[in-house]
């Protein structure tokens, strides 16, 4: 009787293994003659695998993968030399960058913008000073009914309830870029807490990850905590506006990100931080996130293909970041993108 | 005759009644409902989480979710066939791996008489149950990924094999020492070998045990995730191309899957989590009953 | 009288009985075979010395800069911050040892409980006696249902093995945590002076992820438990019942006893496997640095620190983690230290 079932399992495993091939776009027979491997932050991972996915179904030879590990991971597996290309929301540090022999090219590929999600039942449109929401993070600002958030809310009822603030727990390139901010506009987080993957923050019940997150603000009234926008947006949680440099309060969208990226200048290398943007309709929390590939490729095949996936990234895959949630890069920076693809070489 | 007296004169029948005015009989009982209750209330935690895994992926469970590759952000339909066929493939290379390494060594365990080396290797297996899954995925990047320069279904397998190995040894060892040793006696009074012991008494009399262990220990490998993240990273593609099948490169498993999915923000990849945590569950309850049908050829003892 | 009969024993043809019949010494070959295999297992289990061994050195060398930094503050420190440096694990290491220990109290407890369960039979005995009420007890399909109902419950703990541990996590964050909110605040409202109660809820901590990790443990618990006490010769049983014991006196004072060499195996492996669980904890214990004897606040363990904070990790910061690892590692070798000690003060007689 046993030795039925063990016929009919392997006759369903090469069942299994058979049959594969009903998704046209990477069907067994398709040669592959050029695998590309990636790995590195999750904050652009839904995109780059959308690009992906595409990339790889249009071309014939070339296959396209990659897996969110986080920045750090990203940077390390560059530098050991076991993927292929990488991506990092914290870019890559000098000493990291002079580990790698041969170097390595870095490309904004997208940008994505940081929102303060909150849970108040009765507040549909919640605005917060700058004062209001580096207080509540370091902890000073304590309660909703608090001066600085009713200043800057005329007309609202603000509950009288404490602020239940919720951060990450585990170290990510998101809670680096918000901390950044934090720093730039506060002096007393820079002092206090300063810019980190995982900074030790003062307050706050820590969540895993940004589902993490969202579910302790969901389920936590008078709750608030940072999330990627495009996050924020897919899952409906309500927003914060934030007040900016030039002391507007605006809503992260796609207008107010690119306002907010056309303030900081590309230099040679690619790397910007734009940490208060100075604009008028610009949303004060954005960032860039990076990818990065080799300077020199030995497989010709494998250095033709990456060029021609950063071109693709550059210009196709701009078309669709804004239904997911990112921001497209503005025209300056696809420019300057484009023309460093040369420096990646064939050995 | 009449010198056999009515054998059941003198005894009162009264005190050979069930009654739980009792104490013994009393603590008896109650001891029986506090473990029916116990049980019920161990059996909830399951029932809610699978529960919880159909009513949330239950829907999205088809056969087009067995055959077809994950899909994009914002694309509808897809599935996890990659992740099912390289979960089956690294947990079947840790098990070809596990099993003959932790069995041989339980067996050397269990021959020898609590000598030196072999408390050493106790302890050590001990030791190897309170390592972390993460750890075993740093460990098997460091020694596989980083040597052979790509992450690969095989690291994969090197890093759950570290996990199931103490696992193995020590629940095969306790299996073995538990065969009757009157059995053992009759095979080496007919000249046996203890080999031959081993072999054609020990093992087919320890083989429930010995599945109990295995079962565990693949159970809990299949459903780990942060050893295949460092190790077997992930892949979007089937695992074959021009007609092989590789085994070093990225792979997909449902674990990972798992783990991607639900921290994602649209609504079909999250579905799809809870469709692949369900069919990863079901999978190893599958594999349970193979596992139990084989062995029910040997006799009860 | 036997014996002074002129039929020759049967014994006696035993005893004159050629080699060939029934037993015989081993061949060449078969010592051959059995050296060799002997030696296999030798060398494979010292293989698993030598694997463990390369394991901890390696853990260490990657370690070293940081202990060299740290020293043994690091143990002793309870601030976790990489932007000033200063690292310290206490509140880990409190936080591994507390939800462990709760867990295997209250996982041990339940999963013995199942083990025995499954082990008396008892669904299969209510199953018969509900089967002869009905007059089918020897029906050819109805009467193999006590067998299959008892398999069945078999599976259905061993099933809490197949959980994934991410799916606990998330079944803890949706189910558990708004399921005992409601208690946790009656608790600390009417009973919080008492040291357990002391905080409450704000989402994940130490109880949410004490309950998941006790479930997660228990069909190891059960499972090994349960093939210890099965394979307890029934002769035991027997004859204690034959005294007058009731179920459990036989039980508590023959057959447990008796088992107890399996159960606590099983009950370290569910041990370590507590000390070491990643993702669920991850998710679920708060990972906050606090230490505190109240189950309602958030804590932090070893493997979580771990888990969070590798994927991100720089250079610098990988050490300290392997620091923090040696340290976990060095946790588990210490506790199954202290639970042989135990093991080895309260060790009975085996009876055979």
């Amino acid at each position: 009787m046993h030795r039925s079932l063990l016929t009919a399992l392997a006759l369903s495993v090469g069942l299994l293994s058979g049959c594969g091939g009903d998704n046209s776009s990477a069907s067994a027979a398709a040669a592959h003659d050029v695998k590309l491997q990636g790995a590195g932050a999750s904050f652009p991972a839904p995109l780059y695998t959308k690009w992906f996915k595409a990339y790889t179904a249009a071309h014939q030879s070339v296959q396209v993968d990659y897996q969110s590990v986080g920045s750090g991971s990203g940077v390390k597996s560059v530098i050991d030399h076991t993927v292929d290309f990488g991506a990092s929301d914290a870019a890559m540090k000098p000493e990291d960058m002079a580990k790698v022999d041969g170097g390595v090219q870095l490309f904004p590929m997208t940008a994505g913008a940081i929102v303060l999600a909150y849970n108040l039942k009765d507040v549909p449109n919640l605005k917060l000073s700058r004062q209001a929401y580096a207080g509540m993070f370091l902890g000073n600002v304590k309660r909703w009914n608090d001066p600085a958030i009713v200043a800057s809310n005329p007309g609202v009822t603000l509950p009288d309830l404490p602020i239940s603030v919720v951060v990450r727990a585990d170290s990510s390139g998101t809670t680096f870029v918000f901390s950044k901010h934090l720093s730039a506009i506060d002096p007393d987080f820079d002092k206090g807490v300063g810019a980190n993957n995982m900074p030790n923050w003062p307050v706050g019940t820590k969540s895993k990850g940004n589902e993490g997150v969202t579910a302790s603000i969901m389920t936590t009234p008078g709750s608030i905590g940072y999330i990627e926008y495009g996050y924020a947006k897919s899952q409906n949680v309500p927003f914060a506006s934030l007040e900016n440099k030039a002391g507007k309060y605006v809503m992260a969208s796609t207008a107010s990100g690119q306002a907010a990226l056309a303030s900081a200048a590309l230099p040679d290398d690619m790397i910007v931080w734009a940490s208060d943007p100075e604009p008028g309709d610009a949303y004060p929390i954005v960032t860039y996130t990076w990818l990065i590939t080799y300077k020199k490729y030995g497989d010709k095949n494998k250095m033709a293909a990456m060029q021609d996936l950063v071109k693709y990234g550059l210009t196709e895959g701009q078309k669709s970041s804004e239904s997911l949630g990112y921001i497209p890069l503005p025209d300056a920076v696809v420019a300057k993108a484009t023309a460093a693809i040369q420096n990646i070489s064939a050995q | 005759m009449g010198d056999i007296d009515d054998p059941f004169a003198g005894i009162d029948f009264s005190q050979l009644e069930l009654s739980l005015q009792r104490p013994r009989t009393l603590v008896d009982f109650l001891l029986n409902l506090l473990v029916g209750g116990m049980t019920v209330l161990s059996l909830v935690p399951l029932f809610s989480v699978i529960l919880m895994l159909f009513w949330r992926g239950g829907q999205r469970l088809s056969l087009a979710v067995f055959t077809e590759l994950p899909p994009a952000p914002l694309e509808q339909g897809g599935g996890f066939g990659n992740a099912i066929v390289g979960t089956l493939t690294i947990v079947a290379i840790a098990v070809l791996a596990s099993v003959p390494i932790g069995l041989l060594t339980a067996i050397y365990l269990a021959e020898s008489e609590n000598t030196r080396l072999s408390q050493v290797v106790r302890f050590c297996a001990k030791v190897l149950t309170g390592f972390p899954s993460v750890l075993a995925g740093v460990f098997a990047y460091g020694v596989v990924v980083v040597a052979t320069g790509e992450f690969s279904a095989l690291a994969g397998a090197v890093a759950l094999s570290v996990l199931m190995l103490p696992t193995i040894i020590l629940t095969s060892e306790d299996a073995i020492r538990m065969v009757p040793s009157r059995m053992k006696q009759a095979a080496i009074g007919m000249g046996a070998t203890p080999t031959q012991v081993v072999w054609m008494v020990e093992l087919p009399a320890a083989i429930p045990g010995i599945l109990t262990g295995v079962m565990l220990a693949v159970a809990r490998a299949a459903g780990e995730t942060a050893p295949l993240i460092f190790t077997a990273l992930f892949s979007n593609y089937w695992m074959w191309s021009h007609g092989q099948v590789h085994l070093m490169q990225p792979t997909a498993s449902l674990a990972v899957l798992i783990y991607n999915f639900a921290g994602q923000p649209f609504p079909n990849q999250i579905a799809l989590a809870w469709a692949a945590a369900l069919t990863l569950v079901l999978m190893v309850l599958g594999a349970n009953l193979v596992g139990q049908s084989l062995s029910r050829r040997q006799t009860h003892l | 009288m036997p014996g002074t009969s002129a039929a020759p024993f049967a014994a006696d043809a035993l005893f004159q009985a050629k080699p060939t019949d029934i037993c015989q010494a081993p061949n060449p070959l078969q010592m051959f075979v059995d050296r060799a295999f002997r030696s296999t297992c030798l060398v494979l289990a010292c293989g698993t010395v030598l694997l463990v061994g390369f394991i901890v050195v390696r853990i260490a060398y990657a370690a070293l800069p940081a202990m060299h930094t740290y020293g043994f503050d690091f143990l002793l420190g309870r601030v976790w911050d990489p932007n000033t440096s200063r690292f310290g694990i206490l509140g880990e290491i409190w936080g591994t040892l507390y939800t462990s220990i709760l867990a295997l109290a209250i996982g041990s407890a339940f999963g013995l409980a199942v083990a025995i369960f499954l082990s008396e039979g008892y669904l299969g005995q209510g199953a018969f006696l509900l089967l002869r009420r009905l007059k089918l007890h020897l029906h050819p399909m109805w009467g193999r249902a006590p067998d299959a109902l008892e398999q069945l419950l078999k599976n259905l703990v061993e099933l809490l093995a197949a959980i994934p541990s991410v799916v606990y996590g998330l079944w803890g964050l949706f189910v558990v945590i708004p399921l005992i909110r409601p208690a946790s605040i009656w608790l600390h409202a009417n009973l919080g002076w008492v040291p357990f109660f002391s905080t409450d809820l704000s989402g994940p901590g130490v109880l949410p992820a004490v309950l998941v990790l006790s479930i997660m443990i228990l069909p190891t618990v059960t499972a090994i438990s349960r093939d210890a006490l099965v394979s307890v010769p029934p002769k035991l049983r027997m004859a204690a019942y034959g005294l007058g014991a009731t179920r459990w006196e036989a039980l508590l004072a023959v057959i447990v006893p008796t088992a107890s060499r399996g159960i606590v195996g099983g009950i370290v492996l569910a041990f370590g496997r507590a000390l070491g669980e990643t993702m669920a904890l991850a998710m679920l214990v708060g990972n906050s640095n606090r230490i505190s004897l109240s189950v309602f606040s958030p804590a932090n363990t070893l493997a979580a620190l771990l888990a969070n904070n590798f994927p991100e990790a720089g250079p610098k910061e990988v050490s300290v983690l392997m620091y923090a690892a040696l340290v976990l590692l060095a946790i588990t070798l210490a506790v199954n230290i202290v639970g042989a000690l135990i093991i080895q003060r309260a060790s009975l007689a085996h009876v055979e």
